[in-house]
């Protein structure tokens, strides 16, 4: 069918069942937006490109497909480029639309000219800068294709102005067929034996989860794998949530910021089993000395994941839900009383110290908080010791989801990926947690989610500090504080007032229990600024 | 330890780019690096000499397969295949040493191809040891300017890239 080249890209997002798409626009973007306005895909309108990318993130995380995010050329395409390098760390499919200045303009440097294509070049999957407008079908199915497909990633389609306004013949095709891209859904049948034969001769097997299981959408595999052969399990960051806190062979995080039944665990156990999780520093400080003790198994999508941060004994190449699914055909109930008790033992029940006047506990909070919260409510934290507080005190019940910038460790990722969750789930209890740093990296998306009554809520953890950065100036500096004093910032309880958002502060017990039930039951845009001492410890 | 790999990949623009900044974003060293088109005009071969230990480089292969764009890695040991390289070399050569010179030429394989008053320019194809030794011999002359293709290297029999026998 003959279109514009414009409405044939409108065309390919409905052929890829998009229903919205996060954005800004801009001159070199007209014509798209142009044809996106009557097509019945929804634009929610961001405060700052980096956003639409978080906010696409926040909904490809929900739904396991690629989300879409469109800016215009130069700056717009450049303030993407922290949320597709966001993307990339955690590999989260999202599909990156940029407009880009006329085919025989680009290279002269013209008016919001950027070479996007180059710039994003370390950060994504693939990219492409369409020059003819007949490559278009091609690119979107092959770009949506590499974005959720093998392991996930940010895939940008850079448009030239001239290219959307061509005329071409439309038709998409139905699938794409890349030669040099064909990964590995299955795992090879004789690892997986060997695989299932080190877990059965295992005395003290331990399965680590990672982001991949999310990717994978695997959840249920590993549940009933750890469940089937009774073995218990720990996760990274980026695998808060796969289990609920309520399952007994649930340990926790591991890593520098983990929890200690974790951390011991993955120092005593004999077999370690990998599933979707790639070793990163923060969750294992010492690679070399782990890989002395123990025997390490390691399932991931990505065979460069295998082998490159910590040596692997079996290695298995393959979809997390693939290869589970073979493990599962031959897993048979295992006993391992003994190390389940040693493990048990090693958990520590939290203490929490009492509040200074004006303040209440982080943590402790959190965790009340959580426990009011209905079970499928899905949490966002953002980075800073926020991110920690809430990664190992919020209380996941069954069906829970937690997400966060995990790699990269983006702040103000919370709110907009909040809002791209709420949005790809309505009817799901959305809460972002944040601190008063990360807030005000991300404090322009209020009006986003007010414009869209986009009803998340927002918890904003106040110490005036920087304070992941303050801690790690008591401890390694000298206690020489430098550039984390917050002093300046507005009183957020009149920002939200400003912004039309009910909003209550929390400095004591009593105020915490009016926060949690304004942010349990309250149906509409929250804000609960919650006052933290300032000296608070992350772990 | 220096290794031959030999990419193929689809001819696009910007695939250069990609393939040389994977090598310096995730530091791999690069020695040289030859690209040019093979039988197929829709793909390119690049080889590579690059430097590291076996870890490094299994890692290169990996990280270089997940370009979408490479069709086909692999690394070529040095017995399994012919490596060649180009160099041009300008001498100083006055007139008293040209026949110098054209000795070492002769018994190197090099040959001359331009000469002037004061300089002769050489051209050699060889494997990068023996050009190594070239430079040697020539350096006391004073070499005034040198170009060099990189590496490019084929397997030996009937084995292809893409197909094995």
């Amino acid at each position: 069918m003959k279109m514009k080249a414009c409405q044939a890209m409108v065309e390919c997002l409905k052929a890829e069942n998009i229903k919205v798409v996060f954005g800004y626009p801009g001159a070199a973007i007209c014509p798209f937006y142009d044809a996106l306005m009557d097509s019945g895909i929804k634009h929610v309108l961001v405060r700052h490109e980096a956003n639409a990318g978080h906010e696409a993130s926040g909904m490809a995380r929900m739904t396991g497909k690629p989300a879409v995010c469109v800016v215009t050329s130069g700056p717009g395409a450049v303030n993407l480029i922290t949320a597709i390098a966001t993307a990339y760390a955690d590999s989260i499919p999202i599909v990156c639309i940029t407009g880009q200045v006329n085919t025989d303009q680009i290279g002269s440097d013209v008016f919001q000219e950027a070479d996007i294509t180059g710039a994003a070049e370390p950060f994504v999957k693939h990219s492409y800068l369409v020059k003819d407008p007949n490559d278009i079908p091609r690119v979107f199915k092959e770009a949506f294709y590499i974005a959720g497909s093998g392991r996930p990633g940010p895939v940008l389609i850079d448009m030239p102005m001239d290219v959307q306004k061509a005329e071409i013949d439309f038709e998409y095709p139905k699938k794409a067929d890349i030669r040099s891209y064909k990964p590995t859904l299955k795992g090879n049948a004789f690892q997986v034996k060997r695989v299932m034969a080190e877990l059965e001769k295992a005395k003290k097997p331990l399965i680590c989860i990672g982001g991949g299981v999310f990717a994978a959408n695997a959840q249920d595999e590993v549940v009933k794998l750890s469940h089937t052969m009774n073995i218990p399990v720990i996760t990274t960051m980026m695998g808060i949530s796969v289990f609920s806190d309520d399952d007994p062979l649930f340990f926790g995080m591991l890593g520098s910021h983990g929890v200690p039944a974790a951390n011991r665990a993955v120092n005593e156990c004999d077999v370690l089993f990998l599933v979707g999780a790639r070793v990163g520093d923060r969750a294992v400080r010492t690679p070399l000395a782990l890989e002395q003790t123990t025997k390490i198994l390691h399932i991931d999508i990505d065979p460069a994941e295998l082998g490159k941060n910590i040596r692997v004994d079996f290695p298995l190449v393959g979809d997390a839900k693939n290869v589970l699914t073979q493990l599962l055909e031959r897993a048979k109930p295992m006993q391992h009383d003994e190390w389940l008790a040693q493990l048990e033992s090693w958990r520590v029940e939290r203490k929490f110290a009492t509040a200074k006047k004006g303040t209440v506990v982080p943590r402790q909070f959190i965790d009340k908080l959580s426990r009011r919260l209905p079970d499928n409510t899905v949490v966002v934290a953002d980075v800073g010791q926020n991110q920690i507080w809430t990664a190992t005190s919020f209380h996941i019940g069954e069906g829970g989801r937690f997400m966060t910038s995990g790699g990269m460790g983006t702040m103000g990722y919370s709110l907009p990926a909040a809002i791209g969750a709420k949005i790809a789930d309505p009817k799901r209890p959305v809460i972002a947690i944040c601190g008063d740093g990360s807030l005000q990296m991300c404090m322009m998306e209020l009006a986003t989610a007010v414009q869209n009554d986009v009803r998340v809520k927002l918890v904003v953890m106040t110490n005036k500090r920087l304070g992941m950065v303050r801690e790690l100036q008591t401890k390694g500096y000298n206690g020489r504080e430098t550039a984390v004093f917050l002093d300046g910032s507005p009183d957020f309880i009149k920002l939200a007032e400003a912004y039309g958002i009910r909003s209550c502060r929390v400095t004591d017990d009593r105020s915490a229990d009016e926060a949690i039930s304004l942010l349990a039951e309250y149906d509409g845009i929250a804000l609960v600024e919650v006052i933290v001492d300032e000296n608070e410890a992350t772990l | 330890m220096k290794h031959t790999i030999s990419v193929l990949v689809e001819n696009h623009s910007g695939v250069l780019s990609r393939i040389t900044g994977l090598f310096s974003r995730r530091g791999f060293n690069i020695e040289s690096l030859a690209v040019g088109p093979t039988q197929d005009p829709e793909v390119s071969r690049i080889t590579i000499i690059a430097d590291g230990d076996e870890h490094t480089v299994e890692q290169i292969e990996k990280q270089l397969n997940k370009l979408i764009e490479v069709i086909k890695v692999r690394t070529l040991t040095k017995d399994e295949c012919f490596a060649r390289e180009l160099m041009l070399v300008k001498v100083s050569c006055p007139a008293e040493k040209r026949s110098e010179i054209m000795t070492i030429a002769e018994m190197t394989e090099a040959k001359i191809v331009d000469v002037t008053l004061t300089t002769v320019t050489l051209e050699i194809c060889a494997r990068y040891q023996k050009l190594e030794r070239f430079i040697e011999i020539v350096a006391p002359y004073g070499i005034t300017e040198l170009v060099r293709t990189g590496t490019i290297a084929i397997q030996k029999g009937s084995e292809t890239m893409d197909r094995k026998k």
